[in-house]
Protein backbone atom coordinates (compact mmCIF):
# COMPACT_ATOMS: atom_id res chain seq x y z
CA UNK A 1 0.00 0.00 0.00
CA UNK A 2 2.56 2.43 0.74
CA UNK A 3 4.81 1.50 -2.23
CA UNK A 4 1.67 1.84 -4.41
CA UNK A 5 1.36 5.48 -2.70
CA UNK A 6 4.68 6.08 -3.23
CA UNK A 7 4.44 5.36 -6.85
CA UNK A 8 1.72 7.37 -7.57
CA UNK A 9 2.98 10.13 -5.43
CA UNK A 10 6.16 10.17 -7.44
CA UNK A 11 4.46 9.92 -11.24
CA UNK A 12 2.54 12.74 -10.08
CA UNK A 13 5.47 15.21 -8.81
CA UNK A 14 7.84 14.63 -11.62
CA UNK A 15 4.28 14.54 -14.38
CA UNK A 16 3.66 18.18 -12.35
CA UNK A 17 7.26 18.94 -11.73
CA UNK A 18 8.35 18.12 -16.09
CA UNK A 19 4.82 20.58 -17.33
CA UNK A 20 5.50 23.50 -14.90
CA UNK A 21 8.85 23.74 -16.00
CA UNK A 22 8.29 24.65 -19.21
CA UNK A 23 5.43 27.02 -18.01
CA UNK A 24 7.40 28.73 -15.97
CA UNK A 25 9.91 29.59 -18.68
CA UNK A 26 7.25 30.60 -21.38
CA UNK A 27 6.03 32.99 -18.73
CA UNK A 28 9.55 34.14 -18.10
CA UNK A 29 10.30 34.23 -21.74
CA UNK A 30 6.47 36.61 -22.13
CA UNK A 31 7.70 38.88 -19.61
CA UNK A 32 11.15 39.44 -21.07
CA UNK A 33 9.07 40.05 -24.61
CA UNK A 34 6.83 42.82 -22.88
CA UNK A 35 9.61 44.64 -21.93
CA UNK A 36 11.50 44.56 -25.64
CA UNK A 37 7.84 45.12 -27.44
CA UNK A 38 7.87 48.11 -25.17
CA UNK A 39 11.06 49.53 -26.83
CA UNK A 40 11.08 48.76 -29.92
CA UNK A 41 7.44 47.89 -31.35
CA UNK A 42 4.77 50.06 -29.22
CA UNK A 43 5.30 53.10 -30.76
CA UNK A 44 3.74 51.68 -34.21
CA UNK A 45 1.62 48.45 -32.93
CA UNK A 46 0.56 50.37 -29.95
CA UNK A 47 0.36 49.18 -26.47
CA UNK A 48 -3.02 47.07 -27.28
CA UNK A 49 -1.73 45.57 -30.08
CA UNK A 50 -4.48 47.54 -32.21
CA UNK A 51 -1.80 49.41 -34.55
CA UNK A 52 -2.89 52.57 -36.35
CA UNK A 53 -5.88 51.86 -38.77
CA UNK A 54 -4.62 52.41 -42.35
CA UNK A 55 -0.85 52.67 -41.08
CA UNK A 56 0.85 50.23 -39.16
CA UNK A 57 -0.81 46.55 -38.90
CA UNK A 58 -2.70 45.17 -36.16
CA UNK A 59 -1.73 42.28 -34.02
CA UNK A 60 -4.91 41.19 -32.39
CA UNK A 61 -6.30 38.00 -33.26
CA UNK A 62 -4.09 38.09 -35.99
CA UNK A 63 -3.08 34.87 -38.42
CA UNK A 64 0.46 36.50 -39.17
CA UNK A 65 0.86 36.53 -35.78
CA UNK A 66 -0.13 33.06 -34.31
CA UNK A 67 0.49 31.50 -37.76
CA UNK A 68 3.84 30.19 -39.34
CA UNK A 69 6.63 30.77 -37.28
CA UNK A 70 9.32 31.21 -39.97
CA UNK A 71 7.30 33.24 -41.53
CA UNK A 72 6.79 35.75 -38.69
CA UNK A 73 10.37 35.81 -37.55
CA UNK A 74 11.51 36.85 -40.69
CA UNK A 75 9.64 40.21 -40.70
CA UNK A 76 11.20 40.92 -37.73
CA UNK A 77 14.09 40.08 -39.34
CA UNK A 78 13.79 41.41 -42.85
CA UNK A 79 11.30 43.73 -42.10
CA UNK A 80 7.92 44.14 -43.87
CA UNK A 81 6.72 46.58 -47.03
CA UNK A 82 4.64 44.43 -49.45
CA UNK A 83 0.78 45.86 -49.53
CA UNK A 84 -1.03 43.38 -48.42
CA UNK A 85 -4.66 43.19 -46.91
CA UNK A 86 -5.41 42.12 -43.80
CA UNK A 87 -9.56 41.59 -42.89
CA UNK A 88 -10.22 43.82 -45.71
CA UNK A 89 -8.06 46.85 -44.63
CA UNK A 90 -4.02 47.97 -45.88
CA UNK A 91 -1.55 49.40 -43.94
CA UNK A 92 0.86 51.82 -45.50
CA UNK A 93 4.09 52.62 -43.40
CA UNK A 94 7.03 50.54 -43.70
CA UNK A 95 8.25 47.70 -41.05
CA UNK A 96 11.75 48.31 -40.99
CA UNK A 97 14.36 45.48 -40.13
CA UNK A 98 14.80 44.31 -36.44
CA UNK A 99 18.11 42.44 -37.14
CA UNK A 100 19.98 44.47 -34.51
CA UNK A 101 17.94 42.76 -31.96
CA UNK A 102 19.52 39.51 -30.45
CA UNK A 103 18.25 36.02 -31.14
CA UNK A 104 16.63 35.73 -27.98
CA UNK A 105 15.34 38.72 -27.80
CA UNK A 106 13.29 38.16 -31.06
CA UNK A 107 12.07 34.88 -29.53
CA UNK A 108 10.73 36.53 -26.59
CA UNK A 109 8.86 39.48 -28.22
CA UNK A 110 7.31 36.70 -30.86
CA UNK A 111 6.75 34.29 -27.96
CA UNK A 112 4.97 37.56 -26.05
CA UNK A 113 2.58 38.62 -29.16
CA UNK A 114 1.48 35.33 -29.82
CA UNK A 115 0.54 34.81 -25.82
CA UNK A 116 -1.47 38.23 -25.68
CA UNK A 117 -3.77 40.55 -28.04
CA UNK A 118 -6.56 37.21 -28.11
CA UNK A 119 -3.62 35.36 -29.94
CA UNK A 120 -2.54 32.01 -28.33
CA UNK A 121 0.30 30.30 -30.32
CA UNK A 122 3.58 28.25 -29.22
CA UNK A 123 6.21 29.74 -27.93
CA UNK A 124 9.04 30.78 -30.36
CA UNK A 125 12.72 29.90 -29.10
CA UNK A 126 16.46 31.02 -29.74
CA UNK A 127 17.03 28.50 -31.84
CA UNK A 128 14.37 29.21 -34.27
CA UNK A 129 15.37 32.49 -34.92
CA UNK A 130 19.22 31.30 -35.08
CA UNK A 131 17.54 28.81 -38.17
CA UNK A 132 15.70 32.00 -40.14
CA UNK A 133 18.83 34.10 -39.81
CA UNK A 134 21.20 31.57 -40.83
CA UNK A 135 19.05 30.94 -44.34
CA UNK A 136 19.41 34.33 -45.03
CA UNK B 1 -51.17 39.73 -7.60
CA UNK B 2 -50.65 37.79 -10.57
CA UNK B 3 -52.52 40.77 -12.66
CA UNK B 4 -49.85 43.22 -11.18
CA UNK B 5 -46.90 41.72 -11.77
CA UNK B 6 -48.41 41.24 -15.62
CA UNK B 7 -48.92 44.83 -16.01
CA UNK B 8 -46.34 46.12 -14.65
CA UNK B 9 -44.09 43.31 -16.97
CA UNK B 10 -46.02 45.16 -19.48
CA UNK B 11 -45.47 48.42 -18.70
CA UNK B 12 -41.48 47.55 -18.38
CA UNK B 13 -41.95 46.50 -22.30
CA UNK B 14 -43.18 49.23 -23.23
CA UNK B 15 -40.84 52.27 -21.94
CA UNK B 16 -38.47 49.43 -23.22
CA UNK B 17 -39.35 49.35 -26.34
CA UNK B 18 -40.80 53.26 -26.97
CA UNK B 19 -37.24 54.13 -25.80
CA UNK B 20 -35.35 51.72 -27.99
CA UNK B 21 -36.66 52.64 -31.30
CA UNK B 22 -36.67 56.36 -30.41
CA UNK B 23 -33.21 56.96 -32.53
CA UNK B 24 -34.66 54.85 -35.18
CA UNK B 25 -37.70 56.61 -35.69
CA UNK B 26 -36.65 60.31 -34.39
CA UNK B 27 -35.61 62.39 -37.34
CA UNK B 28 -31.59 63.64 -36.90
CA UNK B 29 -32.55 67.31 -36.98
CA UNK B 30 -30.09 69.46 -34.48
CA UNK B 31 -31.21 68.07 -30.04
CA UNK B 32 -28.92 69.23 -28.77
CA UNK B 33 -26.50 66.60 -28.51
CA UNK B 34 -24.54 68.38 -31.56
CA UNK B 35 -23.56 64.64 -32.79
CA UNK B 36 -21.28 63.78 -29.68
CA UNK B 37 -19.02 67.07 -30.53
CA UNK B 38 -18.07 69.82 -27.95
CA UNK B 39 -18.64 73.41 -29.81
CA UNK B 40 -18.04 76.49 -29.06
CA UNK B 41 -21.16 78.84 -27.89
CA UNK B 42 -23.81 78.96 -30.57
CA UNK B 43 -22.82 75.96 -33.02
CA UNK B 44 -24.46 73.05 -33.48
CA UNK B 45 -23.62 70.07 -35.52
CA UNK B 46 -25.53 67.19 -36.39
CA UNK B 47 -24.11 63.79 -37.80
CA UNK B 48 -25.90 63.91 -41.93
CA UNK B 49 -24.42 60.51 -42.44
CA UNK B 50 -22.96 57.79 -40.95
CA UNK B 51 -21.17 54.44 -41.14
CA UNK B 52 -20.73 55.38 -45.50
CA UNK B 53 -17.10 53.82 -45.18
CA UNK B 54 -13.73 55.42 -44.49
CA UNK B 55 -14.35 58.99 -45.75
CA UNK B 56 -11.29 61.38 -46.71
CA UNK B 57 -12.32 64.67 -48.38
CA UNK B 58 -15.21 65.96 -49.13
CA UNK B 59 -16.80 68.46 -51.70
CA UNK B 60 -19.82 70.96 -51.80
CA UNK B 61 -21.28 71.70 -54.96
CA UNK B 62 -23.06 75.14 -55.12
CA UNK B 63 -26.88 73.43 -55.03
CA UNK B 64 -25.43 71.95 -51.07
CA UNK B 65 -24.68 68.10 -52.28
CA UNK B 66 -21.89 66.59 -50.61
CA UNK B 67 -19.20 64.70 -52.89
CA UNK B 68 -17.34 62.31 -50.13
CA UNK B 69 -13.96 60.62 -51.74
CA UNK B 70 -13.64 57.08 -50.23
CA UNK B 71 -10.32 55.73 -49.02
CA UNK B 72 -11.34 52.32 -51.22
CA UNK B 73 -13.38 51.74 -53.73
CA UNK B 74 -15.49 48.93 -52.83
CA UNK B 75 -15.91 47.79 -56.24
CA UNK B 76 -17.37 51.14 -57.79
CA UNK B 77 -18.06 53.08 -54.57
CA UNK B 78 -15.32 55.47 -54.80
CA UNK B 79 -16.95 58.03 -54.87
CA UNK B 80 -20.82 59.26 -52.66
CA UNK B 81 -23.22 61.54 -53.83
CA UNK B 82 -24.92 62.59 -50.72
CA UNK B 83 -28.05 65.33 -50.99
CA UNK B 84 -29.27 66.42 -47.59
CA UNK B 85 -32.85 65.94 -47.18
CA UNK B 86 -34.58 69.16 -46.38
CA UNK B 87 -35.62 69.09 -42.42
CA UNK B 88 -34.82 65.37 -41.54
CA UNK B 89 -30.92 66.32 -41.33
CA UNK B 90 -29.80 63.03 -42.80
CA UNK B 91 -28.07 63.37 -46.39
CA UNK B 92 -28.86 59.76 -47.49
CA UNK B 93 -26.27 58.12 -50.79
CA UNK B 94 -27.98 59.23 -53.82
CA UNK B 95 -25.25 57.95 -56.19
CA UNK B 96 -21.93 56.20 -56.61
CA UNK B 97 -19.16 55.23 -58.61
CA UNK B 98 -15.40 55.47 -59.28
CA UNK B 99 -13.83 52.36 -59.14
CA UNK B 100 -10.07 54.25 -57.72
CA UNK B 101 -9.95 54.44 -53.72
CA UNK B 102 -7.87 57.88 -52.93
CA UNK B 103 -8.06 61.30 -50.76
CA UNK B 104 -8.45 64.44 -53.15
CA UNK B 105 -11.56 65.55 -53.98
CA UNK B 106 -12.16 69.56 -55.40
CA UNK B 107 -15.30 71.07 -57.54
CA UNK B 108 -14.05 74.07 -59.63
CA UNK B 109 -15.76 75.59 -62.79
CA UNK B 110 -18.39 72.63 -63.60
CA UNK B 111 -16.62 69.80 -62.93
CA UNK B 112 -15.65 67.62 -60.34
CA UNK B 113 -11.30 66.54 -59.33
CA UNK B 114 -10.81 63.33 -57.68
CA UNK B 115 -7.59 61.26 -57.21
CA UNK B 116 -6.27 57.65 -56.17
CA UNK B 117 -3.10 57.53 -55.05
CA UNK B 118 -1.39 57.41 -58.75
CA UNK B 119 -3.87 59.53 -60.85
CA UNK B 120 -6.44 62.60 -60.90
CA UNK B 121 -9.38 62.30 -62.38
CA UNK B 122 -12.56 64.99 -63.65
CA UNK B 123 -15.68 64.60 -64.46
CA UNK B 124 -18.49 67.27 -65.87
CA UNK B 125 -20.99 68.12 -63.84
CA UNK B 126 -24.51 69.24 -65.05
CA UNK B 127 -26.04 72.58 -64.18
CA UNK B 128 -27.56 70.84 -60.79
CA UNK B 129 -23.69 69.82 -60.12
CA UNK B 130 -24.62 66.30 -60.81
CA UNK B 131 -21.81 63.98 -62.44
CA UNK B 132 -22.50 63.58 -66.27
CA UNK B 133 -21.06 60.35 -67.08
CA UNK B 134 -19.69 58.83 -63.93
CA UNK B 135 -18.33 56.17 -65.92
CA UNK B 136 -16.02 57.86 -67.97
CA UNK B 137 -13.46 61.12 -66.38
CA UNK B 138 -11.06 62.73 -67.93
CA UNK B 139 -7.51 61.03 -66.58
CA UNK B 140 -6.11 64.34 -65.93
CA UNK B 141 -2.76 63.48 -64.44
CA UNK B 142 -0.66 59.80 -64.66
CA UNK B 143 1.54 57.57 -63.20
CA UNK B 144 2.13 59.86 -59.63
CA UNK B 145 4.45 58.33 -57.08
CA UNK B 146 2.78 55.71 -54.88
CA UNK B 147 5.22 53.87 -52.33
CA UNK B 148 2.52 53.15 -49.57
CA UNK B 149 4.02 55.40 -47.10
CA UNK B 150 2.40 58.38 -47.57
CA UNK B 151 0.49 57.49 -50.67
CA UNK B 152 -2.29 59.75 -50.60
CA UNK B 153 -3.08 62.35 -52.63
CA UNK B 154 -4.81 66.05 -52.12
CA UNK B 155 -6.19 68.47 -54.68
CA UNK B 156 -6.57 71.62 -54.47
CA UNK B 157 -7.37 74.44 -57.63
CA UNK B 158 -6.54 78.02 -57.95
CA UNK B 159 -8.52 80.78 -60.10
CA UNK B 160 -5.97 80.47 -62.77
CA UNK B 161 -6.36 77.03 -64.25
CA UNK B 162 -3.98 75.06 -62.08
CA UNK B 163 -4.64 72.14 -60.20
CA UNK B 164 -2.37 71.44 -57.62
CA UNK B 165 -1.24 67.73 -55.66
CA UNK B 166 0.92 67.03 -52.61
CA UNK B 167 3.15 63.86 -53.52
CA UNK B 168 4.40 62.93 -50.06
CA UNK B 169 7.44 61.60 -49.12
CA UNK B 170 7.80 57.56 -48.99
CA UNK B 171 10.18 58.23 -46.06
CA UNK B 172 9.82 59.37 -42.52
CA UNK B 173 12.87 61.15 -42.37
CA UNK B 174 15.14 60.08 -45.75
CA UNK B 175 17.26 57.43 -43.81
CA UNK B 176 19.18 55.16 -45.84
CA UNK B 177 17.21 52.80 -43.87
CA UNK B 178 13.94 54.06 -43.31
CA UNK B 179 12.81 54.26 -39.54
CA UNK B 180 15.73 52.24 -38.31
CA UNK B 181 17.56 53.23 -35.42
CA UNK B 182 20.58 55.51 -36.33
CA UNK B 183 20.59 55.36 -39.66
CA UNK B 184 22.13 58.23 -41.37
CA UNK B 185 20.06 60.56 -43.33
CA UNK B 186 20.85 60.49 -47.64
CA UNK B 187 22.94 63.32 -48.72
CA UNK B 188 21.19 65.15 -50.88
CA UNK B 189 18.07 63.04 -50.12
CA UNK B 190 17.42 61.75 -53.66
CA UNK B 191 13.43 61.41 -52.92
CA UNK B 192 13.06 65.37 -53.09
CA UNK B 193 12.96 64.47 -57.07
CA UNK B 194 10.08 63.01 -57.15
CA UNK B 195 8.25 63.49 -53.83
CA UNK B 196 8.61 65.21 -50.77
CA UNK B 197 6.55 68.54 -52.07
CA UNK B 198 3.63 69.79 -53.62
CA UNK B 199 3.46 69.60 -57.66
CA UNK B 200 1.78 71.51 -60.16
CA UNK B 201 -0.51 70.83 -63.56
CA UNK B 202 -2.96 72.43 -65.47
CA UNK B 203 -6.15 71.81 -64.68
CA UNK B 204 -7.66 71.31 -67.78
CA UNK B 205 -5.02 69.56 -70.02
CA UNK B 206 -5.48 65.22 -70.60
CA UNK B 207 -2.63 62.51 -69.16
CA UNK B 208 -0.06 65.10 -67.99
CA UNK B 209 2.94 63.29 -65.67
CA UNK B 210 6.18 64.71 -63.83
CA UNK B 211 7.33 65.45 -67.08
CA UNK B 212 5.16 68.18 -67.55
CA UNK B 213 4.08 69.30 -64.44
CA UNK B 214 6.15 71.64 -62.01
CA UNK B 215 7.60 71.01 -58.79
CA UNK B 216 5.36 73.80 -57.01
CA UNK B 217 7.09 73.59 -53.36
CA UNK B 218 9.71 70.73 -52.07
CA UNK B 219 11.03 69.88 -48.13
CA UNK B 220 7.58 68.79 -47.50
CA UNK B 221 7.24 65.48 -45.73
CA UNK B 222 3.81 64.72 -46.42
CA UNK B 223 0.82 66.84 -46.75
CA UNK B 224 -2.69 65.92 -46.65
CA UNK B 225 -4.76 69.18 -45.78
CA UNK B 226 -3.90 71.50 -47.89
CA UNK B 227 -5.52 75.00 -49.43
CA UNK B 228 -6.18 77.88 -51.78
CA UNK B 229 -6.62 81.10 -49.45
CA UNK B 230 -8.42 83.27 -51.61
CA UNK B 231 -7.75 86.65 -49.62
CA UNK B 232 -4.03 85.77 -50.09
CA UNK B 233 -4.57 83.94 -53.36
CA UNK B 234 -2.12 81.87 -51.97
CA UNK B 235 -1.79 77.87 -51.33
CA UNK B 236 -1.57 77.34 -47.62
CA UNK B 237 -0.56 73.40 -46.87
CA UNK B 238 -0.48 71.64 -43.64
CA UNK B 239 2.69 69.21 -43.18
CA UNK B 240 2.81 66.58 -41.21
CA UNK B 241 6.34 66.34 -39.32
CA UNK B 242 8.52 63.66 -38.71
CA UNK B 243 7.90 60.69 -36.54
CA UNK B 244 9.59 58.66 -33.90
CA UNK B 245 12.79 61.15 -33.06
CA UNK B 246 13.15 58.77 -29.06
CA UNK B 247 12.79 55.51 -31.33
CA UNK B 248 15.58 56.07 -33.69
CA UNK B 249 17.85 58.92 -31.63
CA UNK B 250 16.81 58.01 -28.07
CA UNK B 251 20.51 59.70 -27.04
CA UNK B 252 18.84 62.94 -28.18
CA UNK B 253 15.26 62.38 -27.00
CA UNK B 254 13.25 61.16 -24.19
CA UNK B 255 9.79 59.50 -24.57
CA UNK B 256 8.17 62.74 -23.60
CA UNK B 257 10.22 65.26 -26.14
CA UNK B 258 9.33 62.37 -28.70
CA UNK B 259 5.62 62.52 -27.66
CA UNK B 260 5.50 66.76 -28.45
CA UNK B 261 8.45 67.14 -31.30
CA UNK B 262 8.37 68.64 -33.65
CA UNK B 263 5.47 70.59 -34.37
CA UNK B 264 2.56 70.03 -37.27
CA UNK B 265 3.28 72.89 -39.29
CA UNK B 266 1.24 75.66 -41.55
CA UNK B 267 3.33 76.99 -44.59
CA UNK B 268 2.26 79.38 -47.05
CA UNK B 269 3.71 78.49 -50.43
CA UNK B 270 4.58 80.12 -53.97
CA UNK B 271 6.48 78.72 -56.52
CA UNK B 272 9.84 77.56 -55.15
CA UNK B 273 9.00 77.61 -51.74
CA UNK B 274 11.31 74.98 -49.59
CA UNK B 275 10.08 73.71 -46.41
CA UNK B 276 13.30 72.33 -45.24
CA UNK B 277 12.66 68.56 -44.95
CA UNK B 278 14.29 66.42 -43.95
CA UNK B 279 17.43 68.44 -43.05
CA UNK B 280 15.32 70.13 -40.35
CA UNK B 281 12.31 69.64 -38.08
CA UNK B 282 10.55 73.02 -36.31
CA UNK B 283 10.69 72.82 -32.28
CA UNK B 284 7.10 74.37 -31.30
CA UNK B 285 9.22 74.96 -28.08
CA UNK B 286 11.76 76.77 -28.69
CA UNK B 287 10.68 78.28 -31.67
CA UNK B 288 13.08 77.36 -33.95
CA UNK B 289 13.96 75.44 -36.93
CA UNK B 290 16.29 72.64 -35.87
CA UNK B 291 19.13 70.20 -37.31
CA UNK B 292 17.50 66.78 -37.67
CA UNK B 293 19.62 64.21 -36.03
CA UNK B 294 20.05 62.00 -39.10
CA UNK B 295 21.73 64.95 -40.82
CA UNK B 296 23.91 65.71 -37.30
CA UNK B 297 21.89 67.36 -35.16
CA UNK B 298 21.34 66.50 -31.52
CA UNK B 299 18.46 68.02 -30.58
CA UNK B 300 20.18 71.64 -29.59
CA UNK B 301 22.04 72.43 -32.94
CA UNK B 302 19.33 74.62 -35.32
CA UNK B 303 18.91 73.93 -39.27
CA UNK B 304 17.07 74.83 -42.14
CA UNK B 305 18.90 77.96 -42.98
CA UNK B 306 17.09 77.96 -45.93
CA UNK B 307 13.81 76.82 -45.30
CA UNK B 308 10.90 78.76 -44.86
CA UNK B 309 9.47 79.47 -41.21
CA UNK B 310 6.14 77.80 -41.44
CA UNK B 311 2.88 80.64 -40.48
CA UNK B 312 2.00 78.11 -37.41
CA UNK B 313 2.89 75.20 -35.71
CA UNK B 314 1.07 72.90 -33.47
CA UNK B 315 1.93 70.24 -31.16
CA UNK B 316 3.57 67.29 -32.58
CA UNK B 317 1.79 64.16 -34.73
CA UNK B 318 -1.83 65.85 -34.51
CA UNK B 319 -2.19 64.58 -37.90
CA UNK B 320 -3.73 67.76 -39.87
CA UNK B 321 -5.53 65.96 -42.57
CA UNK B 322 -7.87 68.56 -43.50
CA UNK B 323 -7.25 72.65 -43.98
CA UNK B 324 -10.11 75.01 -44.95
CA UNK B 325 -10.15 78.85 -45.18
CA UNK B 326 -13.42 80.18 -44.17
CA UNK B 327 -15.02 82.41 -46.66
CA UNK B 328 -18.91 82.33 -45.48
CA UNK B 329 -20.89 84.64 -43.25
CA UNK B 330 -23.11 82.38 -41.32
CA UNK B 331 -20.38 81.85 -38.64
CA UNK B 332 -19.51 85.28 -36.85
CA UNK B 333 -16.98 87.56 -38.06
CA UNK B 334 -14.06 86.25 -35.68
CA UNK B 335 -14.07 83.14 -38.04
CA UNK B 336 -14.00 85.03 -41.31
CA UNK B 337 -11.14 84.36 -43.29
CA UNK B 338 -9.60 82.53 -40.72
CA UNK B 339 -7.94 78.44 -40.65
CA UNK B 340 -9.85 75.61 -39.87
CA UNK B 341 -7.67 72.49 -39.41
CA UNK B 342 -9.15 68.78 -39.32
CA UNK B 343 -6.72 66.76 -37.08
CA UNK B 344 -6.78 63.32 -37.67
CA UNK B 345 -5.41 62.29 -34.48
CA UNK B 346 -1.96 60.86 -33.19
CA UNK B 347 -0.34 57.50 -33.23
CA UNK B 348 3.15 58.55 -32.85
CA UNK B 349 2.76 59.83 -29.06
CA UNK B 350 3.03 56.47 -27.23
CA UNK B 351 3.66 55.28 -24.70
CA UNK B 352 2.57 59.18 -24.10
CA UNK B 353 -1.70 59.48 -23.97
CA UNK B 354 -2.30 59.97 -28.03
CA UNK B 355 -3.99 63.50 -28.81
CA UNK B 356 -5.78 65.45 -31.72
CA UNK B 357 -9.11 63.53 -32.74
CA UNK B 358 -10.14 67.62 -33.08
CA UNK B 359 -10.84 70.51 -35.31
CA UNK B 360 -8.99 73.49 -34.66
CA UNK B 361 -9.11 77.21 -35.72
CA UNK B 362 -6.66 79.89 -36.24
CA UNK B 363 -8.34 83.32 -36.74
CA UNK B 364 -6.51 85.65 -39.74
CA UNK B 365 -6.23 89.11 -40.33
CA UNK B 366 -5.24 91.02 -43.86
CA UNK B 367 -3.26 86.86 -44.80
CA UNK B 368 -1.60 86.58 -41.24
CA UNK B 369 -2.35 84.78 -38.15
CA UNK B 370 -3.86 87.16 -35.86
CA UNK B 371 -4.02 85.32 -32.62
CA UNK B 372 -3.58 81.50 -31.12
CA UNK B 373 -5.24 78.62 -32.35
CA UNK B 374 -7.75 77.50 -30.52
CA UNK B 375 -9.92 74.19 -30.26
CA UNK B 376 -12.99 74.78 -32.54
CA UNK B 377 -14.80 70.84 -32.60
CA UNK B 378 -13.69 68.41 -29.67
CA UNK B 379 -14.67 64.54 -29.01
CA UNK B 380 -14.84 62.96 -32.13
CA UNK B 381 -13.15 59.98 -30.91
CA UNK B 382 -16.04 60.07 -28.01
CA UNK B 383 -13.28 59.03 -25.38
CA UNK B 384 -11.33 61.66 -22.93
CA UNK B 385 -7.94 59.02 -22.84
CA UNK B 386 -6.49 57.71 -25.69
CA UNK B 387 -3.90 54.86 -25.49
CA UNK B 388 -4.44 53.55 -28.96
CA UNK B 389 -5.77 55.38 -32.68
CA UNK B 390 -8.22 52.42 -32.87
CA UNK B 391 -10.28 53.38 -29.87
CA UNK B 392 -11.37 56.38 -31.29
CA UNK B 393 -15.26 56.36 -32.47
CA UNK B 394 -14.27 59.14 -35.07
CA UNK B 395 -11.31 60.90 -36.61
CA UNK B 396 -11.73 64.42 -38.94
CA UNK B 397 -10.01 63.97 -42.27
CA UNK B 398 -11.62 66.33 -44.61
CA UNK B 399 -13.20 69.76 -44.32
CA UNK B 400 -15.82 71.89 -47.15
CA UNK B 401 -17.44 74.66 -46.54
CA UNK B 402 -21.47 74.97 -47.81
CA UNK B 403 -22.99 77.56 -50.15
CA UNK B 404 -24.62 78.84 -46.73
CA UNK B 405 -21.04 78.82 -44.62
CA UNK B 406 -21.91 76.11 -42.58
CA UNK B 407 -18.51 73.36 -42.27
CA UNK B 408 -18.99 70.14 -43.36
CA UNK B 409 -16.30 67.71 -41.36
CA UNK B 410 -16.01 63.69 -42.69
CA UNK B 411 -14.49 61.10 -40.91
CA UNK B 412 -11.94 58.22 -41.87
CA UNK B 413 -13.12 55.34 -39.41
CA UNK B 414 -16.50 53.97 -40.35
CA UNK B 415 -17.58 57.31 -42.30
CA UNK B 416 -19.56 59.79 -40.41
CA UNK B 417 -20.21 63.22 -42.16
CA UNK B 418 -20.72 66.17 -39.92
CA UNK B 419 -22.32 69.86 -40.79
CA UNK B 420 -22.14 72.28 -37.99
CA UNK B 421 -24.24 75.82 -38.16
CA UNK B 422 -24.22 78.84 -36.13
CA UNK B 423 -26.78 80.66 -35.17
CA UNK B 424 -27.41 83.49 -32.86
CA UNK B 425 -29.52 83.59 -30.32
Amino acid sequence: MTLKFLFYASIAFVSTHAIAQPAKTLQQSIARGKVVYNQVCNSCHQADGGGVPNMNPPLIKSKWVAGDKKALINIVLNGFSEKVAIDGDYYSNSMPSQSQLTDLQIADVLTFVRNNFDNKASAILPQNVKMCRKKQ
Amino acid sequence: MKTIKLFAGLFLLLFCLSACAQPGSKSNVADGSNAGLILPKGFAAIKLADNVGKSRHIAITPQGDIYVKQLAANGNKGILLLREEKGTGRAPIIKSFGDYGGTGIAIKNGYLYASSDVDIFRYKLDDKGVVIDPAHPEKIVTGLLERHEHESKSIVLDDEGYIYTNIGAYSNSCQEQDRVKGSPGMQPCPILDSAGGIWRFRADVPNQTYATGTRYATGLRNVVGLHWNKSTNSLFVMMHGRDQLHDLFPQYYDEKQSAELPAETMYELHNGSNCGWPYMYYDQQKHQKMLAPEYGGDGVKQGGENAQDPIVAFPGHLAPNGLLFYTGTMFPEKYRNGAFIAFHGSWNRAPEKQKGYLVAFVPFKNGKPSGDWEIFANNFAGINDITSPRQAAHRPCGLAQGPDGALYVSDDVKGAIYKITYSAK
